[in-house]
């Protein structure tokens, strides 16, 4: 479904990313892990065009969409949840939603799927962004990323900062859409979470990646954990 | 003759200068709330607008109407035109990089100037008002055999300046609905508040971008059309105004709409009852010094928010 080939990119003359290649299947959590400045964000805002690439390639079903300009990528069907959430503050729950609809035109079914799976937020709809608890804050980013109906998934640390019953509802979130056959490539610091979560690991270190381990090899061998990450 | 008539004349003034200082300042604002550009030109899309208003007028013989509904309608998307061909060529190229695009609209200032001048030359141009009756503003006193009107003389506006005013709120009000309503409008805010995740979920950018400083040019040169039957097209026109929008901007705060309304109010009024009372040159001494407290005391301006 997603699929990155020798990716490099960074920032001017500072180059992030070295040589990049991974999957991510329809129908699996893949989670990017790494220390701090080991290039996650960086891949993620790759993924989206955000920041160019200098070589390689990223397909989302075939089509390769790392040359397209950055406001074409999400109409590929990939939708982003970056880092800090990044909602649109002065604008209210329902035009944040509107923003995300409008990437394919879509109607009132994805808005009301949405809406039924984080039902907290059909009471805030006049409610302007920055006006809601970190949590809906939270659902609020995941659910205008929805609303393009992705086939790809890009999830940037979504449990930070939240409290666990909220960390709970969007790891649900995030299961329900594996099951439906989106393909999640998430971010995220808290190794414990990502072992119950995701299918497969690829670590990232100082802008490389280390082929993809399944959760239960690394469940066997937890001194890649320790290696990679320092836990 | 007493207070009352040189208040109501102040006040008339005023308000037609607010009406055109706050479209040209609301195009300002949007500008640089949208792209961050402080586009020091602005006050040369004015000066384009009611130069072309001049050329086009010139064109229709016959009623002074039809020339001046032309120029209304074809002379800001011209203006439009150009703003985004300066978009494409220039702020585009370099990236909207807010000290380089400073740099970039003086010399954008210059040339429009000047290609002005090449063309038309430095005469001062009059356009003729579609309608210009006088109007006698009575007053209402207290006489032996009760309440009567009375006209002081020299007591008058035309309607020509009421429309003017009319002209400024209706497309204020239209340029609200366009933010606050449309879908145009929706892109643009979005825009504004962050332009990486605006990309990040479907919106161009760059078409917005254009969009915005075509718009904001527009509305400079609508300002223009719109005073060059009260005052006389010329290529050195675009100074005061371009000095007043953003005095009228950083008191209403950067970027805020109702904020470059409310200001532009402020100053236009003020402007007026100063130029009644005392003269001109001491209403922009005040104003300008309004700036200086405002800057001092209330960076954000008086909508703006902190942080900005």
């Amino acid at each position: 479904m997603l699929s990155i080939r020798n990716l490099s990119s960074g920032y001017g003359d500072a180059q992030i990313l070295h040589d990049i290649s991974f999957e991510v299947n329809a129908g699996e959590i893949v989670c990017l892990l790494g220390r701090n400045g080991s290039g996650k964000t960086t891949c993620m805002k790759t993924i989206m065009g955000l920041i160019p690439a200098n070589a390689g390639s990223v397909k989302v079903s075939g089509e390769t969409v790392s040359s397209l300009p950055a406001h074409e990528v999400p109409k590929r069907g990939i939708g982003y949840i970056p880092q800090g959430r990044r909602l649109f503050a002065e604008l209210t729950v329902a035009e944040n939603l509107e923003i995300g609809l409008m990437v394919h035109q879509r109607g009132d079914n994805i808005r009301d799927q949405v809406l039924g799976m984080f039902p907290r937020l059909r009471e805030r709809l006049d409610q302007r962004a920055e006006t809601l608890s970190g949590g809906e804050q939270q659902m609020l980013a995941t659910g205008r990323a929805l609303c393009i109906n992705p086939s790809v998934l890009l999830l940037d640390e979504p449990t930070e900062g939240l409290q666990p019953s909220m960390i709970e509802q969007i790891r649900e979130a995030v299961k329900a859409l594996r099951a439906r056959g989106v393909a999640i490539l998430l971010v995220e610091q808290r190794v414990d979470a990502v072992l119950s979560i995701a299918d497969r690991v690829v670590f990232l270190e100082n802008g490389r990646n280390h082929p993809p381990v399944t959760t239960a090899e690394l469940e066997a061998k937890p001194e890649l954990l320790t290696r990679f990450v320092g836990v | 003759m007493e207070l009352v008539p040189y208040l109501i004349l102040g006040l008339l003034e005023g308000l037609v200068t607010a009406a055109v200082l706050s479209l040209m300042a609301l195009g300002l604002s949007l500008v640089f709330g949208v792209m961050r550009v402080v586009n020091v030109a602005h006050g040369e899309f004015f000066m384009v607008g009611a130069v072309l208003a001049w050329q086009i007028a010139s064109l229709f013989e016959g009623h002074p109407a039809w020339g001046f509904l032309a120029a209304l309608l074809v002379a800001p998307p011209l203006t439009a035109c150009i703003a985004v061909a300066a978009n494409q060529l220039v702020l585009k190229r370099i990236e909207y990089d807010p000290e380089r695009t400073i740099v970039a609209t003086i010399g954008l200032l210059y040339i429009i100037q000047q290609v002005t001048l090449m063309t038309y030359g430095p005469d001062a141009r009059p356009v003729e008002a579609p309608f210009n009756q006088r109007l006698s503003i009575p007053l209402v006193e207290w006489t032996e055999s009760g309440l009567s009107l009375y006209w002081p003389w020299g007591l008058g506006t035309t309607t020509y300046k009421l429309a003017v005013i009319m002209a400024a709120v209706m497309l204020l009000t239209g340029i609200w609905i366009l933010m606050t309503r449309t879908r145009s409008g929706l892109l643009m805010r979005a825009t504004q508040l962050d332009r990486e995740t605006a990309q990040a979920f479907g919106i161009p950018v760059g078409r917005v971008y254009a969009t915005v400083f075509g718009l904001g040019a527009a509305l400079a040169a609508l300002a223009g059309v719109l005073i060059v039957p009260i005052q006389q097209a010329h290529y050195l026109m675009g100074h005061d105004p371009l000095l007043l929008s953003f005095i009228v901007v950083i008191i209403g705060g950067l970027g805020s709409l109702p904020g470059t309304v409310v200001a532009a109010l402020l100053i236009g009024i003020s402007d007026g009852m100063i130029s009644v009372f005392f003269s001109p040159t001491l209403a922009k001494i005040i104003a300008t010094l309004g700036v200086a407290f405002v800057l001092i005391f209330m960076p954000q301006g008086l909508f703006g928010k902190r942080g900005l």
